[in-house]
């Protein structure tokens, strides 16, 4: 599976638990560089849990735990030597809600730089421009890159999020159902966004809207109830699937 | 043949309904009555002794003239300690409980369990723990280390030190609501862009928690005003000739004033209105105290 392009994040036989509870079970998958790969599968069939593995944001939980391997450019993210910060810096994350910080739009995107060091004015300047562009909100932003980013309408938020995510120059974007809270348009804008950003970045999109998963993705991997079902190109699955539960979720049988 | 929205209760239904509502409406009234009639009563009592001169001047002729200032600065002095002692431990506290301990673990209910213990025990207990601990075991202690006497007797530091075991409980329990208000979000959003734990608290946690903290160190400062028992044993003074030049000093407190003018004077008679002006200048910094974090408290919700 696909082999046409180089693999940017391996798992293998990957388990996830909370508590005593198993929440994933064995999945093994390849996801391709600079591809957008779409995990689709009804609520709780662990698709975010999952995507949040990879960037090992399920540490914040009390009593998770993880078995098998989670490998991104042959580091195994669960390696005791792994700095999470670090590991975190090459993979954004972009979340169902907007969640701008309290701060000016220009504040927003340099967060994630500033953790690290001081830059100059004029750094930073550049790297909002360019965020900014590359989340095609620079011409809607440009005059009030210092007023506050909870003035913004929600879509523009979200690609705020995207701008802030992309800032700390990342090469995987994680996006948990980025576009459920968005209105049509919006949306519209965010999936043109995705597949321009796909050149750069190897994108892994959680989405519960199928039409999106099939208007964006390369390929498609369908969870249910904490199992990979079905990973394939996103052509393939919808339209011959190989296993009964993806025919019946697809077309609309249940979920 | 029934009109399809008349009650279908019977008349002693409604009757039973009419005196309930008429007890709690007098049972309000009454506490409203009480708490009017008492403020009124000190207002014109008192009143008429309440001039800028009474807050600015000494007390003359065993405290049955004069003003109440060194009182007013004393407790001013304390609350300011109380709350620089106090306020940063609490909220560390609240910090490590919300933010790194595992909520079900032992250690994390222990110190819970602590700090609502902490909460019912009686201030005079406290005053006791001041002098034991504070002055007898702390302050003796240093003495000896340096072969000197300054911390081994009551003072403004170990009063202010006592006050701020007593109020840790209001700080901690406000500052862990606030920092509970900030979306887990947010935290998250910090987390995701590769910042550290300890950076997602002091860059986003703790900004968008600081009018909570306010509000834990306001509710705080007014338990601790009003605070008399805890203080007794552990170094306010009933006469001062000056205001305490360091913290080791004893000092006069607008509620042990009270005291003192109330129970130790020469003619408690003839000091009543002292009393009551000394009374409605105490209650005055409560309530401005308590409103304050009131109003900090409903713009930290509306946000």
């Amino acid at each position: 599976m696909a082999k046409e392009y180089p693999t940017k994040i391996t798992a293998t036989d990957f388990s996830m638990y909370y508590g005593q509870k198993q929440a994933l079970h064995n999945i093994s998958i390849t996801v391709p560089e600079r591809r957008v790969t779409a995990f689709i599968g009804p609520s709780g069939c662990g698709k975010s849990t999952f995507l949040r593995s990879m960037n090992r944001m399920n540490d914040l939980i009390d009593g998770t735990r993880h078995e098998g391997g989670m490998v991104i450019d042959d580091v195994d993210v669960y390696d005791p030597t792994v700095d999470v910060s670090t590991l975190r810096r090459k993979i954004g994350m972009v979340f169902q809600k907007s969640v701008p910080f309290p701060k000016s739009i220009f504040e927003n995107i340099t967060y994630g730089l500033t953790l690290l060091d001081r830059r100059s004015k004029s750094d930073l300047e550049q790297v909002v421009e360019e965020s900014l562009q590359r989340a095609a909100l620079w011409n809607e932003v440009k005059d009030r890159l210092h007023h506050s980013a909870l003035g913004l309408s929600g879509g523009q938020q979200q690609r705020l999020c995207i701008a802030r995510a992309v800032a700390v120059n990342p090469e995987i974007l994680l996006m948990d159902e980025p576009c459920s809270a968005l209105d049509p348009i919006s949306t519209g804008k965010v999936e043109e966004l995705i597949t321009e950003l796909k050149d750069t970045y190897t994108i892994v999109l959680v989405t519960h809207n199928m039409q999106q998963a099939a208007r964006v993705s390369d390929y498609t991997g369908f969870f249910l109830m904490g199992h990979l079902i079905e990973f394939d190109r996103t052509r393939t699955l919808f339209t011959s699937p190989a296993k009964k539960e993806t025919e019946d979720y697809i077309t609309g049988r249940f979920g | 043949m029934q009109a399809p929205f008349t009650s279908h209760h019977t008349v002693s239904k409604r009757v039973l309904g009419l005196f309930a509502i008429g007890i709690a409406l007098t049972a309000t009234v009454a506490v409203l009555g009480v708490i009017l009639g008492m403020l009124a009563d000190f207002a014109v009592k008192g009143g008429p002794e309440l001039t800028w001169s009474f807050l600015t001047e000494y007390p003359r002729n065993s405290n049955m003239e004069g003003g109440i200032f060194p009182a007013l600065a004393g407790t001013t002095f304390l609350v300011l300690l109380m709350t620089l002692m106090g306020v940063p431990i609490g909220t560390a506290t609240a910090i490590y409980l919300t933010e790194f301990a595992r909520q079900d673990s032992w250690f994390a209910r222990s110190v819970r369990f602590a700090v609502n213990t902490l909460a019912g025990v009686p201030s005079i207990v406290f005053g006791l723990f001041g002098v034991g601990f504070f002055v007898q075991f702390v302050g003796k202690g240093l003495d000896t280390a340096s072969g000197s006497s300054v911390f081994g007797d009551g003072s403004l530091l170990w009063c202010a030190a006592t006050l701020a075991v007593l109020t840790l409980p209001v700080v901690i329990v406000a500052v862990e609501e606030a920092l509970r208000a900030v979306p887990r979000e947010l935290r998250e959003a910090s987390l995701a862009l590769g910042a550290t734990r300890w950076q997602t608290i002091t860059k986003v946690v703790l900004p968008n928690a600081v009018s909570g903290i306010l509000t834990g160190s306001i509710l705080a400062v007014g338990r601790g005003a009003g605070e008399v028992a805890a203080i007794l044993f552990v170094g306010v003074t009933y006469s001062a000739e000056s205001l305490p030049d360091a913290v080791t000093e004893k000092f006069m407190h607008l509620g042990y004033h009270l005291y003192v003018l109330a129970t130790q004077s020469p003619d408690v008679e003839a000091t009543l209105p002292l009393q009551y002006a000394t009374t409605i200048v105490l209650l005055g910094l409560t309530f401005l105290l308590n409103f304050s974090a009131i109003y900090l408290r409903s713009r930290l919700r509306r946000r």
